[in-house]
């Protein structure tokens, strides 16, 4: 019975994922057509076709990693905004809540204010994000409390703002005619800059956090239940907890790293996946990561597409975002209790 | 009694001094606004990055101190004492980072600032002279408008002479390249690409400060849409396909060349990607003052070869001589060229 109602969601979720492939690839602001996008994927394969080197150059240049990254990105923010509403047992947390992104955040703009490379940047992007969250863990284990998840989530608002605050004191130093707009474009997240150097270093550290968080499924289903029970089931929820925490923030750093800010995903698309297969995290996790990927690749392709500038990620996911969750707060009662 | 004398002297003083100030020239600034300026101008502190360089090229010794501090290689192309002095902060602009307490101790005769003219900048220059008391000065920081900025500079801090000079130099170079391309239609100047960035992906748009030079005498192609700088995406440039990028990024210039994504671009097939100097200030865009002038030959020498003959080598020797006070080796023009630190 469960499972046959789970298929038509995971459909509707690779459907959303493929329309957004093939929207992605055949929409943007270099004209290609169908017609050319199969005659570049015959090139690659082997056969003689005849391609001009530009419309090669996009679809395999910039669109192509572009596109891997976009779905990258999103099946990654899903996927940790998944583990942390089920670990914290609540709604309204997304990937950054323990200060993944505040530290990444910290860690690029010192980066752009040392006049670093670009994957430099990324490098100190992505570990700025695991000593936050790292930080969090520490000082939220160390706090004695009977109810260790609330501290955790208290040291996370805590540590990020104090993250945040350090990003605005580098904002200040910088100088305002370069470092200071390459800070803002960064901040507000974008995918434009991605190129094929960069899907190596995204996709290991996403893959590792995903397969750890895809193997936790069943005792991801024991930990959403409160911390009593789930001891009493014979689950080690300390360990287990720790192993979340650190998957979910290794995809979270890593995606944050290679497109800046990007909010909302994390947040939006779990809910979605859950009213389209349920809160089984077996089927959940799979279904969001899916989701995501299709959610941030439609996303992406808007941001590119509209205008002869791009749009920031940040601003588009936050007005798309915004409305959902509204809706979401009013039916929330629903869903949750 | 003692006191009461002393408040005495310290009232007669400042009485003086307010006859001092009453009796000095008032200069109208860019903004139209009235500044009476003291006779003898000795400190001046500026505002932001624009208005000290234009202070240093004019009046060295009146400079009280840069908004941030200039790093030691910048410091060969200039006056080393000068260009040591201390970091004071900048008043306006983006980002106040100078108290304006400190201001006061450093005891300004003047306050210069170089830049917009709009509303908000008046009445900031309005807000600073009222509360510290010091005359405050607003000149028009557009790269056409700098003949005038010298002129108004030059009544402001008595040094009209000097002034009018640099007042000439400049309007005689804008002359001349203006002059030179005058018969270039502009469907024939070259369509430019202005990259910043790492990977070069972020533009200036159309009126952007950025880009006031290029598209003083060719086409920017980001044109069409009107803005500051902006994120644009690589399939954007390669439908633009310009005749020419110009970059201040260095690790852009460097791997631009290797770079698959870019190698469909016209520019970078005609192997027209062109690194800015950048020693002591960059030639294109920052800060947005003089330091644009000699930018403007490079750029002309770069987009109509053809029609620019001169020795760009005895241009930057002339042009940093005059401005900056200090006559480069061939060295060090070189390394100037060649865009390094």
């Amino acid at each position: 019975m469960k499972i046959r109602r789970s298929v038509p969601g995971f459909t509707i979720a690779v459907c959303v994922l493929l329309g957004g492939l093939l929207a992605a690839f055949t929409v943007g602001r270099y004209p290609v057509g169908l017609g050319d996008l199969v005659n570049v994927l015959a090139k690659v394969l082997g056969h003689r076709t005849d391609v001009s080197p530009a419309v090669e150059s996009v679809v395999l240049q910039v669109r192509g990693p572009r596109v891997v990254a976009a779905m990258l990105v999103g099946a990654a923010l899903a996927l940790a905004g998944t583990a942390f509403q089920g670990l914290f047992r609540n709604p309204l947390v997304s990937p950054d809540i323990l200060g993944a992104s505040s530290g990444a955040a910290l860690g690029a703009v010192v980066g752009i204010y040392l006049s670093l490379g670009v994957l430099a940047i990324q490098a100190i992007a992505f570990g700025g994000g695991l000593i936050a969250v790292a930080a969090v863990y520490v000082i939220g284990s160390a706090v004695r409390s009977r109810d260790p998840i609330l501290v955790l989530v208290l040291t996370g608002v805590v540590v990020g703002a104090l993250f945040g605050a350090g990003v605005g004191l580098v904002k200040y130093l910088a100088d305002p005619y370069n470092q200071l707009p390459a800070m803002t474009f960064w901040l507000l997240g974008s995918l434009s800059a991605i190129a094929t150097a960069d899907l190596i270093p995204l996709f290991g550290p996403i893959a590792v956090g995903a397969i750890v968080l895809i193997a936790l499924r069943w005792r991801m289903n024991v930990m959403s239940l409160p911390e009593e029970e789930a001891r009493a089931l014979g689950v080690a929820t300390g360990p287990l907890r720790i192993a979340i925490v650190a998957a979910a923030t290794l995809v979270t750093s890593a995606s944050v790293a290679a497109s800046g800010i990007i909010g909302w995903v994390g947040l939006v698309v779990p809910h979605l996946a859950r009213s389209l297969v349920g809160p089984d995290f077996a089927r959940l996790l799979p279904a969001a990561a899916i989701l995501g990927g299709g959610y941030l690749l439609l996303i992406d392709t808007v941001a590119r597409t509209m205008a002869q500038v791009e749009i920031p990620l940040g601003i588009l996911t936050a007005v798309i975002g915004t409305p959902f969750f509204i809706w979401l707060l009013a039916s929330m009662q629903k869903t949750w209790s | 009694m003692w006191l009461n004398r002393r408040t005495l002297l310290r009232s007669l003083a400042t009485a003086l001094l307010l006859a001092d100030r009453a009796h000095a020239a008032t200069v109208v600034d860019s903004a139209g606004r009235s500044v009476s300026v003291p006779t003898r101008v000795e400190r001046v502190f500026p505002a932001g990055p624009p208005a000290a360089i234009l202070l240093y090229t004019l009046a060295p010794d009146l400079l009280l101190g840069w908004p941030r501090a200039n790093r030691p290689q910048e410091c060969v192309y200039m006056l080393p004492d000068i260009c040591n002095r201390p970091d004071v902060g900048r008043i306006t602009g983006r980002g106040n980072t100078a108290n304006l307490e400190t201001v006061l101790a450093l005891k300004p005769d003047l306050i210069v600032d170089v830049g917009a003219t709009n509303e908000t900048f008046v009445s900031l220059a309005a807000r600073a002279q009222d509360q510290t008391g010091i005359p405050y000065a607003l000149l028009d920081g557009r790269f056409v408008a700098l003949t005038a900025a010298y002129q108004k500079l030059g009544q402001l801090t008595g040094r009209q002479a000097a002034a009018q000079e640099l007042a000439d130099y400049t309007s005689r170079t804008l002359t001349a390249i203006i002059g030179r391309i005058a018969d270039v239609g502009a469907e024939q100047r070259p369509r430019v690409y202005y990259a910043r960035g790492p990977r070069g992906l972020v533009t200036g748009l159309g009126g952007s400060i950025n880009v006031e030079t290029i598209e003083l005498i060719a086409r920017n192609v980001a044109g069409d849409t009107p803005g500051g700088l902006a994120n644009v995406s690589m399939e954007q440039v390669l439908l633009w396909n310009p005749d020419v990028v110009i970059t201040i990024d260095l690790e852009f210039a460097d791997t631009v060349r290797s770079d698959p994504a870019w190698a469909s671009v016209k520019a970078v097939r005609d192997n027209r990607v062109h690194l800015s100097p950048k020693m002591p200030f960059g030639w294109v865009d920052f800060p947005p003052s003089v330091n644009r002038l000699i930018g403007l030959w490079w750029l002309a020498k770069i987009l109509y070869p053809e029609r620019f003959a001169e020795d760009l080598r005895v241009l930057t020797r002339d042009f940093y001589a005059r401005f900056y006070h200090v006559t480069p080796t061939d060295a060090q023009i070189d390394q100037v060229l060649a865009g390094r630190d």
